[in-house]
């Protein structure tokens, strides 16, 4: 800095008691531009009542006929939540959930009955619902190998450190690997229409379009590329030390068995909140004349092999129609009715004040 | 520069004790002295190497890192990172090492590049060639190899190499010329003068033959100070000693001028310069804003620990049970396991601090630096501050204390130079009470007629007669100006012209150019100073010539000077002139009472008043007098002292001739300023070493006092009548008094106190018994409070800064400003808050010394209540808007802590943790902090009451910060809950929306993270929106660009695997959620639902109770669409209409800021607008404005109009 601003000035030492003038010294007159001199065109808006209040009636009136067509929207679907985790002795599932054991190589089976006062028109949503499950957890969160899952072959066998301690088991690599994967939901639901005449009617379960597409088809992929012989494949590795069977016997179908198996894709998306439900299957609507579910009773078939006991969670099963905005949630609706009516309310005052201090101030103005 | 200190010290370590001691011995030529003198003890000096720089290549890297983590902020972060790196916690290392990075790689990349620039400067220095005398011959060397002792040659126009004490020139006279501008700025012609024994060496040869030593004081940085002795030997003789001053220092940066070459020896070299010694670092000054600042992030260091430790401690709480320690689906690995508790505590802890740590933001530190740093340029543009005649604008020192300008409380200010021009005209002088004024200059013609002097006393004797040829002869004779001849313009000598050379003077006090040149017209020509004698040509065109004996040079403290000249024909005479209070008190005779009166009108009347006396010495005294002197200038130590005895010795017995009244004009709209400074709720300080009469009549003249103002007095010549205390207690109690009644009243009577040096002096002294008396300090604190001006004369520089301080250190610890052009007003500069320099006649010193200078006192108006409002508004702003905006950033993730088991478990992807306040959101601040006008600068100036609404860091203050944070808190509950309720709702406790009716999506926890950000980023940015109050096009691009950056980057870091990262756990979440209407729809809910608060409380209390600042918009407001309406008809009948209507609202807008003019435009002018249309209103203001300053506001209703 020193030696840079005595160089600057070096040779003005002629300046003495001569007039203005001077190539050098007009050169240091700033420069006459709009930015410079700070006086940049602008708009300079500010907030006054007379200002804010038409957008505030906008916002009412906006805001008003959503929120109620969210509401209506929302209260039109239909829904049916059935809670089997079995924790009462009367409940269908207490035996069960009170034998439940890992080792156990017998699977426990409870039915629950259940009726549907209104018939279900268009697809019908299944999602199990699980509580008091920490699926956020930070340690859980981060148990997984996205390019085991990828399919890159050499996570396969060599898993992230973040999959401990799921990621050995008897020094064999576990694929999947991971907190999440080892404890993915392995209950098995099925439903059935009890028929007027006494029959048990086996309903329809599409297990496929419940993952994201992007997940299924690009995030997750099983190694070996193509290769359909997947014992082959996952040769050397051992399954996640809670599951049945390994990741390559989830499903029959190729496209749907291994990490690209949706219900493990679904699983994998960890929730956000420790009470969440996630899709499990979807029942396809078949016919345009009757109802994919139509009124009656069912029965609800669980292969129950999921303990929530343990950490005091509950197993829910739900069923659900969906609208142009999602499923069941008069949240959003009730919102937009609220704020749209305090929008609206604060407008009317804003309006009196405006009138009454607004006036005020400019008849003072004018007397004066 | 405390490297520099630091290898002085080194080398001064490793050369040895002998360094250590006060002075040095320079061997000329390096030659040892004759034996029997004292022993020949090389001793080494640093080289002439210049080394600015403050790295090389090797330490680079481990130095910057060192002084950048020197930082308190930056070793937090630092601290942060390692804690990231060594423990297991939440956030990767990326996401506080990437900014830190950033940050300390910016940082580094700006020194090294300014540092290079350093070396190459130096480089270029150091290598630049030097001309040193050895054997007999010049040898051209580079300038850097220079040693202490070598004998250097230097021609004209050429710069010193290093510190030179000059040994002979190639004038006659051994004197040569200097230019000092690169050192202090002042450009005028300093003359520098040969020991008279050297003086005779004029060429290499001889010059090398000389064989002396000198003995000098340690290097120091006060360019106006050098004590040496130099001891010729001359063969076997006793050494002549001969003393040294500063006037035979040649200093390195200084040029030499009208001088073709000089010898001279190197005294000190390098780094040991006066020059390198004087670009040591000044004090950092730091802004109030600062201050809060770093109160603020105090309370956030808490609240962040705070929250740490509540979410440790309920993690523990919560995680009591095992089965929500470790569920079943979610073990520990064994070496979690086999942690002790206390370790795990504690490691829970730090990664809670790590997860919240982003409350505390890493740039805002940069932020505010780069905002102050850029924003100082628009001082150093604008073109209202540059000055034509000066050809320069304000300068910015120190820019770390822009908005400090905004702050300011109290104003010092120095009189002459400052509120006056400092461009002096001689007006008259009396000798012995018969006045003389001076007509316009007649060419030499002497203008003693009657017509011209004002004859009081009517008996023109022989003693006065010779009294009057005294007097002119002492004004001749007693100064230090020199004579320039012959300035060439254009190549052509003036001086041809007109048949014999020109002249003019040239001094550094323009009173003593004045009054030569007063001197002239009155018929006494002050020709020359040759060979020491003076030549005058007096009345009757005769050649007059003084031999100069002594010049005993002028000092603020003596205030006065005197010389000593020899007669032709033979008499000793002693002249002096100098302030009244100075002088009578050593008159023996003459009429003092005649003259002293005459003084007295004169400096009522605001002119400057010097006395001239004389004393006729006797050979005997002459000689004595010679003896005091030569021995104190040959001392070593304590010259100044001996000096200042010695002279106070010498200068007694006067008789008084006369004085002399020089007039100096109020600098152009100093009134105006002084009136807006007091408008805008500023005290204003007037300090001055002049007599109260001329001071008291400039404040009157300047409007610092109004014809209203009361004037307490609290002077000397009051305090002699009754005791300080009773004075003291008495003006109290009138002020209160005063207060009391105005407490009732509407008008408050203002007062004005007016304080000289010596009462200020008691004031402060400290009382010796501690009790009975109460201190004088507090009550005269208390009085100056209720002043609104005060007047402060006859100080000395060092009591300049002494009320500064007193006035700092009282209980409300005022901002100060003080403002000055001499070198007497830096140590009050350097003590203020905020210290700003006229570049004035008198030098740069205040200029170099302060943190802003500008050209003329009337810029301060525009400073202060223009840019200081800005800048204050903006970093107020920049500040506040800040921690908002990292409290709405981090609160959802604590609140999120509470629903993943107290698990550190973010919501927000490590990206975004990263980029929020290095991308997303810092440029629109940073933008808004460098162009927002919250009102127009045409306001500002006009309205100064304006400047009231943001004293006292009214912008900064706790409620205004809480406000703030509870704004953020509430905003981060809304995003939160908001989106928690989406995701899961009442009655059926759920995750996972359907979406669309034909993808059935699932949405995660980074989904849910992702919508709470994207609501963050645009609320923070629209609420910044919202704040904004001047949209300029670059506003509009960088918020909506910045909005646009974020969805842009979002959809491409969700929208690739990428490679390198080994989660994936973004891929298509952003997509995903936009392809989801109820997504959309809950954003722009959340969005409205944050903002709502913060814009119904603006509203409301803007229609409630408006500030002047808002009344002051909503009349621009009316302005403008009050301009609107006049553009389309622009008859002049539709505007009569419209006009009268309009300047009702205008003046009933103007009432209700208790505004009025009492100045109504005259009508012309506004028909000069009207004609001009309203179009052309706007870009005609601002030169209107400059017309009549700010006295004016064109709506101003003409009589007829007005009701």
């Amino acid at each position: 800095m020193m030696a840079s601003s005595y160089n600057a000035k070096d040779e003005d030492g002629n300046i003495t008691v001569s007039g203005p003038g001077g190539g050098a010294l007009r050169s240091k007159k700033p420069e006459n531009t709009a930015f410079k001199q700070q006086r940049l065109p602008a708009w300079q808006p500010i907030l006054t009542a007379g200002t804010v209040l038409p957008a505030f009636f906008g916002i009412g009136l906006f805001f008003i006929p959503i929120g109620i067509g969210l509401y209506v929207t929302s209260n039109n679907i239909k829904e049916l939540e059935i809670d089997y985790t079995g924790s009462d002795m009367s409940s269908p599932c207490f035996n069960c959930s009170q034998s439940f054991s890992w080792n156990s190589t017998k699977p426990c089976t409870c039915t629950i009955p259940f009726h549907l006062d209104q018939p279900y028109d268009s697809n019908v949503f299944m999602y199990y619902g699980l509580s008091n499950f920490y699926q956020n957890h930070r340690r859980y969160v981060k148990s997984r190998d996205d390019s085991q899952l990828n399919g890159d072959s050499g996570s396969l066998m060599k898993p992230s450190k973040e999959c401990e301690p799921y990621a050995y088991f008897e020094k064999k690599p576990i694929a999947p690997c991971g907190a999440i994967a080892n404890s993915m939901f392995n209950d098995t639901l099925e439903l059935f229409y009890n028929n007027p005449n006494g029959t048990k009617v086996k309903i329809p379960l599409t297990s496929t379009g419940i993952a994201w597409w992007t997940d299924k088809h690009v995030k997750f992929r099983n190694p070996g590329g193509s290769n359909p012989n997947f014992t082959a494949v996952f040769q050397g590795t051992a399954k996640p030390v809670n599951w049945r069977r390994p990741v390559y016997e989830l499903d029959s179908d190729p496209e749907n068995n291994g990490f690209i198996n949706e219900d493990f894709i679904v699983w994998m998306r960890t929730a956000a909140l420790p009470t969440f439900r996630k899709l499990y299957r979807i029942i396809q609507k078949k016919d345009d004349l009757l109802p994919t579910l139509p009124r009656g009773s069912y029965t609800l078939e669980v292969v129950y092999n999921y303990p929530v006991r343990s950490f005091e969670g509950r197993k829910r099963m739900i069923l659900s129609t969906i609208s142009w905005m999602g499923g069941k949630n008069p949240f959003l609706g009730i919102a937009y009715i609220t704020v749209g009516s305090v929008c609206f309310f604060l407008g009317v005052i804003l309006l009196i004040i405006h009138h009454k201090y607004g006036n005020r101030s400019n008849s003072a103005d004018i007397s004066s | 520069m405390d490297f520099n200190l630091l290898r002085n010290i080194i080398t001064r370590y490793c050369v040895g004790e002998e360094n250590w001691v006060d002075s040095r011995t320079v061997y000329l030529g390096h030659k040892e002295p004759p034996p029997g003198a004292e022993a020949y003890i090389p001793q080494r000096f640093p080289d002439n190497r210049i080394v600015s720089s403050k790295y090389t290549f090797w330490n680079f890297i481990p130095k910057n890192l060192f002084e950048q983590f020197r930082r308190i902020a930056n070793f937090y972060f630092l601290g942060i990172f390692l804690v990231q790196l060594i423990i297991d916690t939440p956030t990767s290392p990326v996401t506080s090492g990437l900014p830190l990075f950033f940050v300390i790689t910016v940082t580094a990349i700006k020194q090294g590049y300014e540092d290079w620039l350093r070396h190459k400067a130096d480089c270029s220095l150091n290598e630049c060639p030097a001309d040193v005398v050895q054997r007999g011959k010049v040898v051209r060397t580079q300038s850097h190899k220079l040693r202490v002792g070598d004998i250097v040659m230097v021609r004209e126009d050429e710069t010193f190499p290093c510190d030179l004490i000059l040994l002979s020139s190639s004038r006659p006279d051994g004197t040569c010329y200097v230019t000092t501008t690169s050192l202090d700025g002042e450009s005028s012609h300093k003359t520098y003068y040969a020991v008279p024994d050297t003086m005779a060496f004029r060429t290499e040869r001889e010059v090398d033959s000389l064989h002396a030593t000198i003995e000098c004081e340690q290097p120091q940085p006060d360019l106006y100070k050098f004590v040496g002795r130099i001891s010729i030997y001359r063969g076997r003789e006793e050494p002549v000693a001969r003393p040294l001053g500063a006037e035979n220092l040649l200093l390195r940066g200084a040029t030499l001028k009208n001088t073709q070459h000089i010898y001279a020896v190197a005294v000190y070299t390098g780094m040991e310069t006066k020059m390198a010694l004087n670009y040591q670092s000044k004090s950092q000054k730091r802004s109030a804003v600062e201050k809060s600042m770093n109160a603020f992030l105090i309370v956030y260091l808490c609240i962040l620990i705070s929250k740490a430790v509540i979410n440790t401690v309920l993690k523990y709480a919560w995680q009591w049970s095992p089965d929500r320690d470790e569920p079943w689906y979610n073990h520990r690995t064994e070496n979690e396991r086999q942690r002790h508790v206390v370790i795990r505590a504690l490691t829970d802890f730090l990664a809670f601090m790590v997860l919240f740590n982003y409350i505390i933001p890493v740039s805002m530190y940069v932020t505010v630096e780069m905002q102050k740093f850029l924003g100082s340029y628009f001082i150093t543009w604008d073109e209202e501050m540059f000055d034509e005649e000066l050809g320069e604008g304000a300068q910015v020192n120190t820019s770390d204390l822009n908005e400090e300008l905004g702050q300011v409380e109290y104003v010092f200010t120095d009189k002459t130079g400052t509120l006056t021009e400092n461009n002096m005209e001689f007006i008259e002088c009396c000798v012995d009470g018969n006045v003389y004024i001076p007509h316009a200059i007649c060419n030499g013609q002497i203008l003693s007629a009657a017509s011209s002097i004002d004859m009081i006393d009517s008996s023109p004797g022989g003693y006065r007669r010779e009294h009057e040829d005294l007097f002119f002869r002492a004004l001749c004779l007693c100064h230090t100006v020199q004579v320039k001849e012959e300035v060439t313009v254009d190549g052509i000598k003036r001086g041809l012209h007109q048949g014999r050379p020109t002249s003019f003077y040239i001094s550094s006090s323009p009173d003593e150019v004045a009054l030569v040149e007063g001197m002239k017209r009155l018929g006494y020509t002050y020709l020359r100073l040759k060979d020491n004698y003076m030549e005058i040509l007096n009345k009757d065109d005769e050649i007059e010539r003084f031999e100069l004996l002594h010049v005993l040079n002028f000092d603020s403290v003596r205030r006065r000077m005197s010389v000593i000249v020899k007669s032709s024909s033979g008499e000793y005479l002693l002249f002096c002139k100098g302030a009244d209070s100075s002088i009578f008190p050593r008159v023996v005779s003459g009429k003092v009472e005649q003259v002293k009166a005459r003084v007295e009108q004169n400096a009522v009347e605001g002119l400057r008043t010097l006395c001239v006396a004389y004393r006729r010495l006797l050979e005997s005294e002459y000689e004595e007098a010679c003896h005091h002197l030569s021995e104190a200038k040959l001392a070593l130590q304590d010259r100044e002292h001996r000096l200042a005895q010695a002279y106070d010795i010498i200068e007694r017995d006067f008789v008084l001739l006369g004085a002399t009244a020089v007039e100096d004009r109020l600098q152009e709209k100093a009134a105006d300023t002084i009136e807006s400074l007091h408008k805008a709720g500023m005290k204003v300080w007037v300090l001055t070493g002049d007599k109260m009469e001329t001071a008291a009549a400039t404040c009157y003249a300047s409007k610092l006092f109004r014809r209203s103002t009361q004037i307490l007095e609290l002077t000397k010549k009051r305090t002699e009548e009754q005791s300080l205390h009773d004075v003291l207690f008495e003006l109290n109690r009138t002020v209160l008094r005063q207060c009391s009644i105005s407490g009732l009243s509407i008008d408050c009577l203002d007062f004005g106190l007016i304080i000289d040096g010596a009462t200020l002096s008691a004031v402060l002294k400290p009382n010796q018994d501690g009790t009975g008396h109460s201190n004088y300090r507090e009550i005269f604190l208390e009085i100056c409070r209720n002043c609104s001006a005060v007047l402060c004369c006859r100080m000395a520089p060092l009591q300049k800064a002494q009320i500064v301080k007193l006035i700092k250190a009282s209980k409300e610890h005022p901002i100060t400003l003080a403002i000055g052009d001499g070198a007497n007003d830096v140590s009050m500069i350097l003590e203020a808050h905020v210290g700003i320099g006229i570049m004035g006649k008198e030098g740069r010193q205040a200029a170099r010394n302060s943190d802003y200078a500008i050209p003329k006192f009337k810029h301060l108006k525009k400073m202060l209540l223009v840019h200081g409002h800005y800048y204050y508004i903006r970093i107020a702003e920049l500040v506040q808007y800040f921690f908002y905006k990292n409290v709405c950033f981090i609160f959802p993730q604590f609140l999120y802590q509470f629903f993943c088991g107290f698990s550190q478990q973010p919501l927000y992807d490590t990206a975004y943790l990263t980029l929020y306040n290095i991308s997303f959101t810092s440029l629109p601040i940073l933008l808004y902090s460098l162009v927002e006008q919250h009102v127009t600068v045409e306001t500002l100036k006009r309205e100064p009451v304006l400047y009231r609404d943001i004293a006292k860091n009214s912008l900064l203050r706790w409620p205004v910060f809480l406000y703030w944070t509870c704004l953020g808190v509430l905003d981060a509950v809304i995003f939160f809950f908001g989106a928690y309720f989406l995701f899961d709702n009442t009655t059926f406790t759920s995750n996972g929306q359907l979406m669309t009716t034909n993808t059935q999506m699932m949405f995660g926890n980074w989904t849910f993270g992702t919508l709470v950000f994207t609501v963050l980023v645009f609320t923070v940015t629209l609420k910044l929106a919202l704040d904004t109050h001047h949209w300029t096009w670059i506003n509009h691009f960088v918020i909506w660009g910045s909005l646009l950056f974020y969805v842009i980057f979002s959809l491409l870091w969700g929208g690739i695997i990428w490679p390198f990262l080994n989660y994936q756990r973004m891929y298509y979440v952003f997509m995903q959620m936009l392809s989801s209407g109820p997504a959309w729809l809950s954003i722009i809910l959340l969005i409205m639902i944050s903002l709502l608060p913060d814009v119904v409380k603006k509203v409301l209390c803007r229609a409630m109770c408006p500030t002047a600042t808002e009344r002051a918009q909503d009349y621009e407001k009316l302005l403008q669409s009050g301009t609107a309406e006049l553009t389309p008809l622009s008859s002049c009948h539709s505007y009569k209409g419209t006009s009268t209507d309009s300047s009702h609202r205008h003046l009933g807008a103007v009432e209700t800021l208790s505004l009025r003019r009492s100045d109504p435009l005259p009508q012309k002018l506004l028909a000069h607008l009207a004609e001009g249309g309203g179009a052309d209103l706007w870009p005609i203001s601002p030169y209107v404005l400059r017309l009549s300053g700010a006295g004016f506001a064109y709506y101003a209703p003409g009589p007829e109009t007005s009701v």
